[in-house]
């Protein structure tokens, strides 16, 4: 028989259903929370552009797009003309534009557009998410792995996705064209139902990029150029070198600028967040780009090498060609060709899935954070001295620059120093307790885990990440009694 | 405690002053929060030290008592904090504090709501966070707690930043005056799933709540009511290793072992070297001496006493409305 008349079938016997769910009183319950929402988000629409803490996408804003509840992950910048591909079709992100972070946004074929989930069926798909277990007796020991169980075809539901039918409509065909469903215990079915809703009809998310989602995104897919900093090791440098406003924060960056953004969403656009380095060439802060900072927070992010900082030795020769040489204005960011941030410059060849947003003829440039810092700026730290200090240094020894960076902080200023490696940290302790530079010194080691839980399902994630990186924290003293 | 745009908090040119709240350091724990006054003594193991001797010099200073034993002046940060203040109830540490902070997006500017307020420890990183502009308020059943809570963070010098009120978040909610202006909410208590409904009018859309229970029970039914307002609902658990380390010189024969973990008394060198040697030329140093003198390699390994447990940390999304 048709597939079609076979949907139209199931959709009233699953209304029948889920009418039991939607009662009229929880209708009009839900009804009035709507309407204080409604009246408060016009109350709270305060997204200027220059909104530290913007509630809405803007034409041009770096977004993160969450495909099926962080399956995917994928860096965007929004404008009219952004594409963005789920599967084999390519979908338009003009909607997404002026779209309250938070949004979810499910696919819609016929336009290929993403169009928004209105707000009462999403609740219907949440509500079926059952809270109590219907525990009778059926099991899997009668199914069988054959693959025969769908009697749909691949052309069938092909035929049907030609036709328009929406991803629920799909699904609700595949369930009631298998000959083993109803024999599954009942959170077989669900986890069954829910991975077809990843297929046919996948949601997207519309995430705003915070330290929080760069830092997890970037772990998930390319842990490497971020030094394997997880979140919980990221959370921890910024708290144990006291990272707030109006405070002067050094940091050796050499992990793309995440530690970079993160030290100055924190500051908000007072302090200093300074990223030095040795020689003459900054390393990349790339990443602030995503963070979609204000030009106010922009302003604070700076940088000047170690030689800049430090009180002028009188013989090295590296002194000598700092003063006479060209310094760089800016961080010479390099745009790739694709305008997404997560392919950056370091695109390799490897074969990928694509999943990249396509760029169009006119590329939207961010503005490039990173300012060389000002003679006044160096002068008040030569004074002053830093008030804490971030090392995240790849393949470099900790060691050799700690011993060149700590003299430029204040006494009793709290500094963490990053490494994915414990040696090099535990030689780098132990040099500084020798040297008497610092005291509360601490080797330590972030563990994370995840948990699942649901009813009757609650146990830890069976994937785990096992090692987030080493910390060394502790407080700089003067070496002069 | 925090900078601001007319004071540095550290600079080498902050002296100590009159009134100063300092954090006097023996060893890595052992540490104390003493209120700097102009007649002060204090007395500990090592002997007293006057006050008047502090003022003037500079933060990260050595201090030295009558009989010559030394200790460190700190300026107070929230971890150095969190690990003096007087405890009257259990408090968040270091990892669940940072986590939070992080996971909860609070960055200058943001409006948090916290219940309860206990001894103030997560209040205080809170406070930090949203300064200057931002502001905690922070709710306790407990009236004595409140107040010594209050008396904390006048001495911290956080009070502008953060209001405690005394109510019962679970039997009555959050103050309606505070809806829709909250950018994150953080309950720690001991039913949550009763404020959760009251915590959804408070948020902000995609606001991001955060519940921190001890039990799993307790995840679970916060977990079921939940998933009616809110998305993205996620638990953790975090913990923190620490590690120690040793340097160790390896010889024929035998093992010197110079322990080089946080033993330090106040004023004593550490535990002095025992060379056992059979070279002439024998070359005390860190690095790698030629194969006849002898090498020593500094180790590490984990602390054999952790933290099992603190709590499961679970969070969630306002849902937004389309």
């Amino acid at each position: 028989s048709n597939p079609r008349s076979l949907v139209s079938k199931l959709k009233i016997k699953t209304q029948k259903k889920t009418k039991k769910n939607c009662s009229l009183f929880l209708l009009l319950s839900r009804w009035s929370t709507v309407r204080i929402r409604l009246c408060r988000r016009i109350k709270n629409n305060n997204n200027k552009a220059q909104d530290p803490n913007p509630r809405f996408a803007s034409e041009g804003c770096s977004v993160l797009l969450d495909v099926n509840d962080g399956d995917r992950l994928v860096f965007a910048r929004l404008s009219s003309g952004a594409i963005f591909k789920i599967g084999n079709t390519n979908y338009s992100l003009k909607p997404l534009i002026g779209a309250p972070f938070g949004s979810l946004f499910q696919v819609e074929t016929e336009k290929k557009v993403l169009s928004s989930l209105a707000f009462f069926p999403s609740k219907k798909e949440r509500s079926s998410s059952v809270n109590v277990i219907d525990d009778d007796g059926r099991d899997n020991r009668e199914l069988i792995d054959n693959n025969e169980s769908q009697n749909l075809t691949v052309e069938e539901i092909e035929a049907m996705r030609r036709e328009g039918a929406k991803g629920e409509e799909i699904i609700e065909a595949l369930i009631a064209n298998s000959s083993t469903f109803d024999k599954k215990f009942q959170l077989s079915q669900e986890k069954y139902k829910l991975k077809k809703q990843k297929k046919y009809a996948p949601k997207v998310l519309l995430r705003r990029p915070f330290a929080r989602s760069i830092c997890e995104a970037y772990f998930k897919k390319y842990p490497a150029r971020i030094g394997f900093i997880r979140v919980d090791a990221l959370s921890l440098l910024l708290t144990m070198a006291n990272v707030t406003a109006y405070s002067d924060v050094l940091v050796v960056d050499m992990v793309g600028g995440l530690v970079t953004g993160a030290v100055a969403e924190r500051l908000g656009g007072t302090g200093y967040v300074c990223s030095t380095y040795k020689g003459d060439s900054p390393s990349s802060v790339d990443m602030v780009r995503m963070f979609n900072f204000t030009d106010k927070i922009k302003e604070r992010i700076v940088h000047s090498s170690i030689n800049e900082l430090s009180p002028p030795k009188t013989a090295s020769p590296e002194v000598n060609n700092q003063q006479g040489g060209v310094c760089k204005s800016e961080i010479n960011i390099s745009e790739s060709s694709a305008s997404d941030m997560v392919e950056d410059a370091s695109v390799t060849a490897e074969a990928r899935e694509v999943d990249d947003v396509v760029p169009e003829s006119k590329i939207i440039k961010a503005p490039q954070p990173g300012a060389k810092a000002s003679k006044e700026a160096v002068e008040m730290w030569k004074e002053n001295g830093f008030s804490s200090l971030i090392m995240a240094a790849q393949d470099q020894d900790p060691w050799i620059l700690a011993k060149d960076v700590l003299p430029l902080l204040s006494y009793s200023a709290p500094f963490a120093i990053y490494h994915q490696y414990l040696q090099p940290l535990a030689t780098c302790m132990h040099n500084l307790q020798q040297g008497k530079m610092a005291i509360n010194l601490q080797i330590t080691e972030p563990w994370l885990r995840e948990y699942q839980v649901l009813p009757s399902r609650s146990h830890p994630h069976m994937q785990m990440s096992s090692f987030g990186g080493y910390v060394l924290s502790g407080i700089r003293i003067s070496t002069t009694s | 405690m925090l900078p601001t745009d007319s004071k540095k908090a550290l600079s080498f040119k902050r002296c100590i002053e009159d009134g100063d709240l300092v954090i006097v350091y023996e060893r890595h724990d052992v540490m104390k929060p003493v209120k700097v006054t102009k007649d002060g003594v204090l007395q500990n193991r090592f002997g007293f030290y006057k006050h008047s001797d502090w003022i003037g010099k500079p933060l990260g200073a050595k201090v030295f008592s009558n009989k010559g034993k030394f200790v460190y002046l700190l300026a107070p940060t929230p971890e150095l904090w969190t690990l003096v203040l007087s405890h009257r109830t259990q408090i968040l540490y270091i990892a669940d504090i940072s986590f939070v902070v992080m996971y909860l997006e609070v960055v200058p500017g943001c409006v948090v709501l916290e219940s309860g307020t206990g001894s103030g420890s997560l209040s205080t990183s809170l406070a930090r966070a949203v300064a200057p502009t931002g502001h905690v308020y922070s709710f306790d059943f407990h009236e004595q707690r409140a107040v010594c809570a209050r008396e904390d963070f006048e001495k911290t010098g956080v009070c502008s930043l953060v209001t405690v009120e005394v109510r019962d978040i679970q039997g009555q909610g959050f103050p309606e005056k505070l809806e829709g202006l909250a950018d994150s909410v953080f309950l720690d208590l001991p039913q949550p799933w009763l404020a959760v409904p009251s915590a959804a009018k408070m948020l902000k859309e995609d606001g991001v709540l955060c519940s921190f229970s001890p039990c799993i029970e307790q995840v679970q039914r916060t977990c079921e009511v939940l998933r009616s307002d809110f998305i993205e609902i996620r638990t953790f658990e975090v913990l923190l290793r620490t590690y120690e380390v040793k340097e160790m010189k390896v010889e024929t024969g035998a093992v010197i072992g110079e322990n080089h973990d946080e033993k330090e008394n106040g004023g004593q060198r550490p535990s002095k070297r025992k060379h056992v040697s059979n070279e002439d030329d024998y070359a005390v140093s860190h690095d790698n001496n030629s194969s006849t003198a002898a090498t020593s390699v500094v180790m590490a390994r984990p602390c054999s006493e952790a933290r099992g447990h603190t709590g499961y940390l679970t969070f969630a999304r306002l849902q937004c409305l389309s």
